[in-house]
C-alpha cells in the first residue's frame, strides 16, 4: 500500500487538513498506537482459533471505538505498519486493507488511486477465497459488510467515473491506464464465480430435502471447515441482485435471488443489514414489474420487524444505514399503495407510521393530476436505489457529466407508467359506488365517448391484473368488475378471513403462559 | 479475474440458452445472441433471459449496440403482451437511442395496447408481424373483462371483419369454447376467475404443514 496519496479537492480529504498543518491529525500511516497493535493482535489471534464471537465483537465494537477516538478523520495505520505484528500473514493482511478502506469510504473521500487500491484488495482477497485455500470461521457480519461495501464502492466508482467535467489530467491518464479497476465485467463475475464456486445454489435445494445442514447452522461450519466460501457465495446472489436493480435489470435480478427463500428466515436474515437490502431490492424490483401486491407485502413485513426491534440497533454502526433504508421503505409503500390500493395488506403499526409520514402525499397521488406526478418522482427520486451507467466514459472533448442518466431513464420509464394509469383511479371511485352501471351511463359522468371508455376499463383490468413469474396472471386490484354487453358490474374481493394462523399464534402464546406459569413455586 | 472463454470448439456445444445461465457476464457471447435474437423471429419462439442478457451487454459496450437487433427485440417483447416484457427491456436502452423514429413507433405501438386501444394499434401496426401475437393479446384481455362481448368490440381489438371475423371466432367455438348468442351475434367468453367472481378460488385458509409442524411439541 502506497503511502503518497493523491489529491482530489474535496475539503474532508485528511491530505488538506495535512498540508494546513495546524490541525493535530497529522497523519502518519507507519505510526502504530498501543491500542491498534493490540487490536490487530488480538484479532490475528482470533481468526487463527476461529474465536466467531470475539472476531464479531473486535469488528463491531472494538473497531468502532477505536475509530471513533484516534482515526476521526483519518485513515487507520497502513498495512505495512501492522503486518509485523501478525506474522506478515498474507491473508489477515488482505482482511487488514479490506477494514483500511471501508473506514476510509466511510469516513473520508477515497481518492482515484485508493479506489483502484481497494479493488485490488477485493480481487486479492476474492481470489484467495475462490481457491479454497481459507481455513478460518468468519462472523456473517462481516462477511456480508465485505459483499455490501464491494457493490457499494463500484456503485460509488460508477458515480465518480461518469462526472468527467471536472476531472484533472491525472486522473483521466490514471482512468485510461486502469479501465480493469471496477469494471463491470470484473465485479459481476466475481459475484457469481463465488455463487459457483461455494454451490451454494445446491446446498439451498439439497437443504431442503434435509440432506445438508447449512440454514441452521447460520451457515457456520462446526465440522472444522470453513464458512467463508459458502457464506460469500450465499450473499453474493444479493450482491447480484443488488447489481441488476443499479442496471436496471429487475427480472434478472429477481431471478439471481430465487434461491432464497424470503417467505422464510434464512442466513438473510441473520444479519439486519442483509435482510433489510434483500427486502428493499426485492421489493423495490416488483414494484418496477408492475408486481404492488408483492411489494407491498414485503414491505409490510420489513416495515414492521424494523418497527419492533431498531432499539437493538441503535448501538450498532448500521444504524444510520436501516433508518435511512426504513424511510425510503415507507415512500416506496406509498407509491405501490398510490397505484395499486389494499386494504388489508397493511399491518396497523406500519399503516399509523405510513399515513403520519404519507398520508396527505397518498392522497394527492391518487388524485392522478399534475400535481400527484410531482409526488411520484418525489418519493421514487427519494429512494430509489442509485443507477449507475456501467460503461466505460468517452474521453473525447468535450468532457461531460453524466452521472444522472441512468436515473433519469428509469425515472421516466416509472412517470410513463403512472401516466398510463392516470385514468384509473377516476374509475375506480364510480366502481366503489354502483354495483352496476352501464356503459352507456359512465361514459356520461366521467365525460368520454363510449369507445373510449371501454379503453379505459381494458386498461384498468391488464394494469390490476400482473403476470406472475411463471406466467400466471394475478388480480391486484381491490375492486374489480366485468363487462356483460353494455352493464358492467362491479365485484368487491373480499379478502377470506384467515383463522388458521390466529390459531396457531394463541396456541403458542397459551402454551408460553402454561410454563410460565408451571415456573411459579408457591412458597 | 473474469472468466476466460473457451474455445470456439467447445463453445459451440453449448447452446444459447446455456450460456446465458453460465456464462452471462461474457462479452464474447454477444454475436451468438445477437444471432439467437433473429433466430427467435425466423422460428417463431422467443427467450426472454437471452434478450436480456444481450441488451445488458450492449449496455457495457455501447460501441456495440446494434438497433436492428435491439428494434427485433422489443418486437418480440410486444408480442410476449400481457407479460411486461418490453418496459423490462426499456429498462435498459438508453434515453438517446430510444429517441430515434424506429423506437419511439414502438413505443407508440406499446402504449396502445398497455390502455387497451386496439383499433389505434391495428391502424398504425405493420399488421402481418403482429397478428397472432396481438390477437391472442386481444382476447386474453376481453376474457378478462367480459363475459359476454359485443361482435362490435370483438371485431375492433382483433382487427377483423365479416368473413375473416367469422372464421375466427368459429375457430374459438371449437378450440377455446366460445359461443354465440343467436339474437345480436355477441360472444359469451368462457367462465374464469375474472370476468366470473364466484369462481375464484378462496385462497384464505392454506395453512402449510411446515406451520402446523411448528405446534406438535406442544400438542403432543
Amino acid at each position: 500500500m502506497t503511502t503518497t496519496y493523491d489529491f482530489e479537492d474535496t475539503p474532508s480529504n485528511y491530505d488538506d487538513v495535512q498540508r494546513q498543518g495546524g490541525q493535530d491529525a497529522v497523519y502518519d500511516p507507519n505510526f502504530v498506537p498501543d491500542s491498534v497493535k493490540s487490536f490487530v493482535v488480538h484479532m490475528y489471534r482470533h481468526i487463527r482459533e476461529k474465536n466467531v464471537y470475539e472476531i464479531h465483537q473486535m469488528c463491531e465494537t472494538s473497531f468502532q471505538t477505536l475509530s471513533e477516538r484516534l482515526f476521526k478523520d483519518t485513515p487507520w495505520p497502513s498495512v505495512e505498519a501492522i503486518a509485523p505484528y501478525v506474522d506478515n500473514d498474507h491473508v489477515f493482511c488482505l482482511l487488514y486493507r479490506e477494514m483500511w478502506f471501508r473506514h476510509l469510504y466511510a469516513r473520508l473521500s477515497p481518492t482515484l488511486k485508493q479506489r483502484i487500491d481497494s479493488y485490488d484488495n477485493y480481487c486479492s482477497l476474492f481470489q484467495v477465497v475462490l481457491h479454497g485455500v481459507v481455513n478460518m470461521q468468519l462472523p456473517n457480519q462481516w462477511l456480508w459488510d465485505m459483499v455490501d461495501e464491494f457493490v457499494y464502492q463500484f456503485q460509488s466508482f460508477c458515480q465518480y467515473r461518469a462526472k468527467m467535467k471536472n476531472k484533472t489530467e491525472q486522473e483521466i491518464a490514471l482512468l485510461k491506464q486502469n479501465d480493469k479497476a471496477w469494471n463491470v465485467y470484473g465485479v459481476l463475475n466475481f459475484l457469481q464465480a463465488l455463487v459457483e464456486k461455494s454451490t451454494i445454489i445446491q446446498i439451498l435445494e439439497q437443504e431442503k430435502e434435509g440432506l445438508e445442514q447449512f440454514t441452521a447452522t447460520d451457515g457456520y461450519d462446526y465440522s472444522g471447515g470453513s464458512n467463508v466460501l459458502k457464506v460469500l457465495g450465499y450473499f453474493s446472489m444479493v450482491g447480484l441482485l443488488r447489481v441488476h436493480c443499479l442496471l436496471g435489470d429487475y427480472h434478472t435480478g429477481l431471478k439471481w435471488l430465487q434461491p432464497i427463500d424470503i417467505t422464510q428466515q434464512g442466513v438473510y436474515t441473520s444479519v439486519i443489514g442483509c435482510h433489510i437490502a434483500t427486502i428493499y431490492h426485492y421489493g423495490f424490483a416488483n414494484l418496477m414489474l408492475r408486481r404492488y401486491v408483492d411489494a407491498v407485502r414485503e414491505f409490510n413485513k420489513i416495515l414492521l420487524y424494523i418497527y419492533k426491534t431498531k432499539q437493538y440497533h441503535q448501538k450498532s454502526p448500521q444504524y444510520e444505514q436501516l433508518l435511512k433504508k426504513n424511510e425510503q421503505m415507507y415512500a416506496l409503500l406509498a407509491v405501490c399503495l398510490s397505484l395499486c390500493p389494499q386494504t388489508k395488506l397493511v399491518d396497523e403499526s406500519v399503516n399509523s407510521q405510513l399515513r403520519e409520514k404519507y398520508g396527505e402525499k397518498m392522497m394527492r397521488m391518487q388524485r392522478c393530476d399534475d400535481e400527484a406526478f410531482g409526488i411520484y418522482d418525489e418519493l421514487f427520486s427519494y429512494a430509489c436505489p442509485k443507477f449507475i451507467t456501467p460503461s466505460a466514459p468517452s474521453f473525447e472533448e468535450p468532457l461531460v457529466n453524466y452521472n444522472q442518466d441512468a436515473y433519469r431513464l428509469q425515472l421516466k420509464m416509472f412517470l410513463y407508467e403512472v401516466k398510463q394509469q392516470q385514468l384509473l383511479s377516476g374509475v375506480r371511485t364510480f366502481l366503489k359506488v354502483y354495483s352496476a352501471i352501464s356503459i352507456d351511463k359512465l361514459s356520461n359522468y366521467m365525460e368520454v365517448d363510449e369507445p373510449t371508455l371501454r379503453t379505459i376499463l381494458l386498461t384498468y383490468k391488464h394494469k390490476t391484473h400482473s403476470v406472475g413469474s411463471d406466467g400466471k396472471v394475478i388480480s391486484n386490484a381491490d375492486i374489480d368488475f366485468y363487462i356483460n354487453n353494455d352493464m358492467i358490474y362491479v365485484v368487491e374481493s373480499k379478502p377470506a378471513k384467515r383463522y388458521g394462523d390466529f390459531f396457531l399464534r394463541q396456541i403458542a402464546k397459551l402454551e408460553g403462559v402454561i410454563n410460565d406459569m408451571d415456573r411459579i413455586k408457591l412458597e | 479475474m473474469g472468466k476466460e472463454m473457451e474455445s470456439p470448439k467447445e463453445q459451440s456445444s453449448y447452446t444459447v440458452e446455456q450460456l446465458v445461465a453460465v456464462n452471462p457476464f461474457n462479452p464474447e457471447i454477444l454475436p451468438d445472441l445477437e444471432n439467437y435474437v433473429n433466430e427467435q423471429v425466423t422460428s417463431q419462439t422467443y427467450s426472454l433471459d437471452a434478450n436480456l442478457c444481450l441488451l445488458r451487454l450492449y449496455q457495457f459496450e455501447p460501441e456495440r449496440m446494434n438497433t436492428h437487433v435491439v428494434a427485433r427485440i422489443l418486437i418480440k417483447a410486444l408480442m410476449a403482451m400481457p407479460a411486461p416484457d418490453f418496459s423490462l427491456c426499456l429498462f435498459l436502452i438508453p434515453e438517446r437511442v430510444q429517441m430515434e423514429e424506429q423506437f419511439k413507433s414502438l413505443i407508440v405501438l406499446s402504449h396502445y395496447l398497455e390502455t387497451g386501444r386496439f383499433q389505434q394499434f391495428w391502424d398504425e401496426a405493420a399488421k402481418n408481424r403482429f397478428e397472432q401475437a396481438i390477437q391472442a393479446y386481444a382476447t386474453h384481455l376481453l376474457s378478462l373483462s367480459y363475459q359476454k362481448v359485443p361482435r362490435s368490440v370483438l371485431s375492433e381489438a382483433v382487427n377483423m371483419d365479416g368473413a375473416s371475423l367469422d372464421k375466427f371466432i368459429e375457430h374459438q367455438v371449437t378450440n377455446s369454447g366460445w359461443i354465440v348468442e343467436k339474437e345480436d351475434g355477441s360472444i359469451v367468453l368462457p367462465q374464469n376467475e375474472f370476468n366470473h367472481p364466484e369462481l375464484k378460488k378462496n385462497t384464505g385458509e392454506n395453512v402449510p404443514l411446515e406451520h402446523i409442524a411448528r405446534i406438535f411439541p406442544i400438542l403432543g
